[in-house]
């Protein structure tokens, strides 16, 4: 059969895959205005156009970095907060795909539940913290907790909401080669999800750094929350900005680790590349 | 054989979208169902596909019942409904997975190569044009070799060289498994490119209300005096199904096929 010209013309063009160049080029264009300003402000406290006291300069937020990290500190707020993140994120995600999955699958449970959890959505979640620390103590546990809050809301809401909005269509495909309900699930519904799931997980995981600062400002003697408090209590600008700092740098890996892990799963979507 | 015996759909608000359809399709017929909006073709579809289950009436294929969907119906719908998470195989696959994964691969590949789609198997859906997606979904309706076709409309989306190309893939396809075809389509074209029989169907509530034989040999060629003719008279029945229906008159005039 012969292949008419215009079939083939409408097909999607390949993406032009992306150079080293390309890429390159975009890192050197993210890093223009943050390098601008670490240049600014070093030159402004050298030059003495600032004091440097409560805004230290850049080479000594490096210094503080370098010693808190020398002296094996670093490490081990970072450790802490990491497996508080870790713990919360755990709990947090699976209640929230739990409870995602039943109230978007099944419209009983969405009756049931939905409303009740609508409207703890919109207490504050610090709102828990003096709750937690009365029913849960000032160790570990409250703080979990508090994280786990936090990220179950977000993924809760994308997994109802991505089952919900599965296209009844291609249902009805599954339904046409008599699939049963367990294999409508595995072969539809779990994929047909998936996106919109994982990117509910990643601002589950977002929050989670969110929330671990709070939950460490609750009493906590190690973490990167509590370099904050410790910063702020004795008045270590360069401290607070360094814990700052090591925050952006966990949050923004632990996204890339989540998304790398999680890109082979969604590789078929048109804009996965676009927006992971 | 399949015999719809006095079939009607009601909707749960009380819609009736059909009116007692009899109709009986001898094994390998190809019949198109014509008609305007809202005369019920998809819903007779749907019936037959076992979507939706009828009001009154019976589905009977070969003696057997059709309440639900049924290994030997397939269904090829108006837009692909590929599964974009799967690639262009893996789609056509999707109903073999009963299969041994040798003899799977090589049905999919005979199918694939049936559509013109071999070099296609591992890409994404979405990196197909409109036509090849369609001819995806009709390599993945006809892979699993059903006893009936049932296709809505499904070139309706394509433009008209696209639509010639698909009507050839369809009719070689066809030819080798010979299964009965009930095709919707609103191209009186379409129905004389491809039928042997052209069922006119009338609106409010869905009647048969004509049935035209389309005994010409193929290829066809839409330009020569049989095909124009039955053209004429294809459209001389839609005109007709159009008008006010006359009292009595469908349930008599669908008894004679």
């Amino acid at each position: 059969m012969a292949e008419p010209g215009a079939d083939d013309a409408k097909s999607a063009p390949k993406p032009r895959r992306e150079t080293v160049w390309d890429q390159g080029g975009r890192v050197a264009l993210g890093l223009i205005l943050p390098l601008a300003l670490v240049i600014g402000w070093e030159s402004a406290v050298h030059t003495g156009l600032a004091q440097g006291r409560l805004m230290p300069p850049p080479s000594r937020i490096a210094v503080t970095l370098y010693d808190l990290a020398a002296s094996g500190d670093l490490w081990m707020h970072v450790q802490a907060t990491l497996v508080r993140v870790a713990l919360g994120f755990a709990f947090g995600a699976v209640a929230g795909i739990a409870a995602g999955a039943l109230t978007g699958a099944l419209p009983t449970a969405r009756h049931i539940l939905d409303p009740t959890l609508q409207a703890l959505r919109a207490v504050p979640s610090l709102a828990w913290v003096p709750l937690f620390i009365l029913w849960l103590g000032i160790l570990e546990t409250p703080k979990v907790a508090l994280i786990a809050v936090g990220v179950f809301f977000p993924v809760y809401i994308g997994v109802a909401g991505a089952i919900a909005s599965v296209d009844r269509k291609l249902i009805e495909v599954g339904r046409i080669f008599r699939l049963s309900t367990l294999q409508l699930a595995r072969r539809i519904l779990l994929p047909a999800v998936l996106p919109a799931t994982l990117t509910a997980l990643r601002t589950g995981l977002g929050l989670g750094f969110l929330f671990v600062v709070a939950a460490e400002l609750m009493g906590a003697s190690e973490g990167l929350g509590y370099l904050l408090i410790d910063g702020q209590q004795f008045s270590k600008a360069d401290q607070i900005l360094a814990a700052i700092i090591a925050f952006a740098i966990l949050g923004k890996l632990a996204d890339t680790v989540l998304v790398a892990v999680t890109r082979p799963l969604t590789r078929w979507q048109d804009t996965a590349r676009e927006t992971l | 054989m399949l015999t719809l015996d006095s079939l009607s759909k009601t909707y749960s608000d009380g819609t009736r979208a059909l009116e007692r359809i009899d109709l009986t399709v001898p094994q390998g017929e190809i019949v198109a169902l014509i008609g305007g909006s809202g005369c019920g073709k998809t819903t007779l579809l749907r019936l037959v596909a076992g979507l939706d289950r009828a009001s009154e009436g019976s589905i009977v294929l070969d003696g057997e019942t059709i309440a639900q969907p049924h290994p030997g119906v397939g269904l090829v719908f108006q837009e692909p409904r590929l599964l974009p998470w799967l690639d262009v195989a893996d789609n056509v696959g999707f109903g073999l997975s009963h299969l041994a994964k040798t003899e799977r691969k090589a049905r999919i590949a005979h199918a694939l190569e049936m559509v013109g789609l071999g070099e296609h198997a591992r890409r994404w859906p979405r990196e197909l044009s409109g036509g090849q997606q369609q001819r995806v979904s009709i390599a993945r309706a006809f892979v699993a070799n059903p006893r009936v076709l049932l296709l809505d409309e499904p070139f309706s989306a394509l433009d008209a060289f696209t639509r010639k190309d698909l009507h050839g893939h369809l009719l070689a396809l066809w030819q080798e498994t010979k299964p009965t075809i009930l095709i919707v389509t609103h191209d009186v074209g379409e129905a004389v490119a491809l039928a042997d029989r052209a069922v006119v169907m009338r609106p409010k509530p869905g009647r048969l209300d004509d049935a035209i034989p389309l005994a010409l040999a193929r290829p066809r060629d839409p330009a020569s005096p049989h095909s124009e003719a039955a053209t004429r008279r294809i459209l001389a029945a839609l005109d007709r199904s159009l008008k006010p229906a006359q009292a009595a008159a469908p349930t008599e005039a669908a008894q004679w096929w």
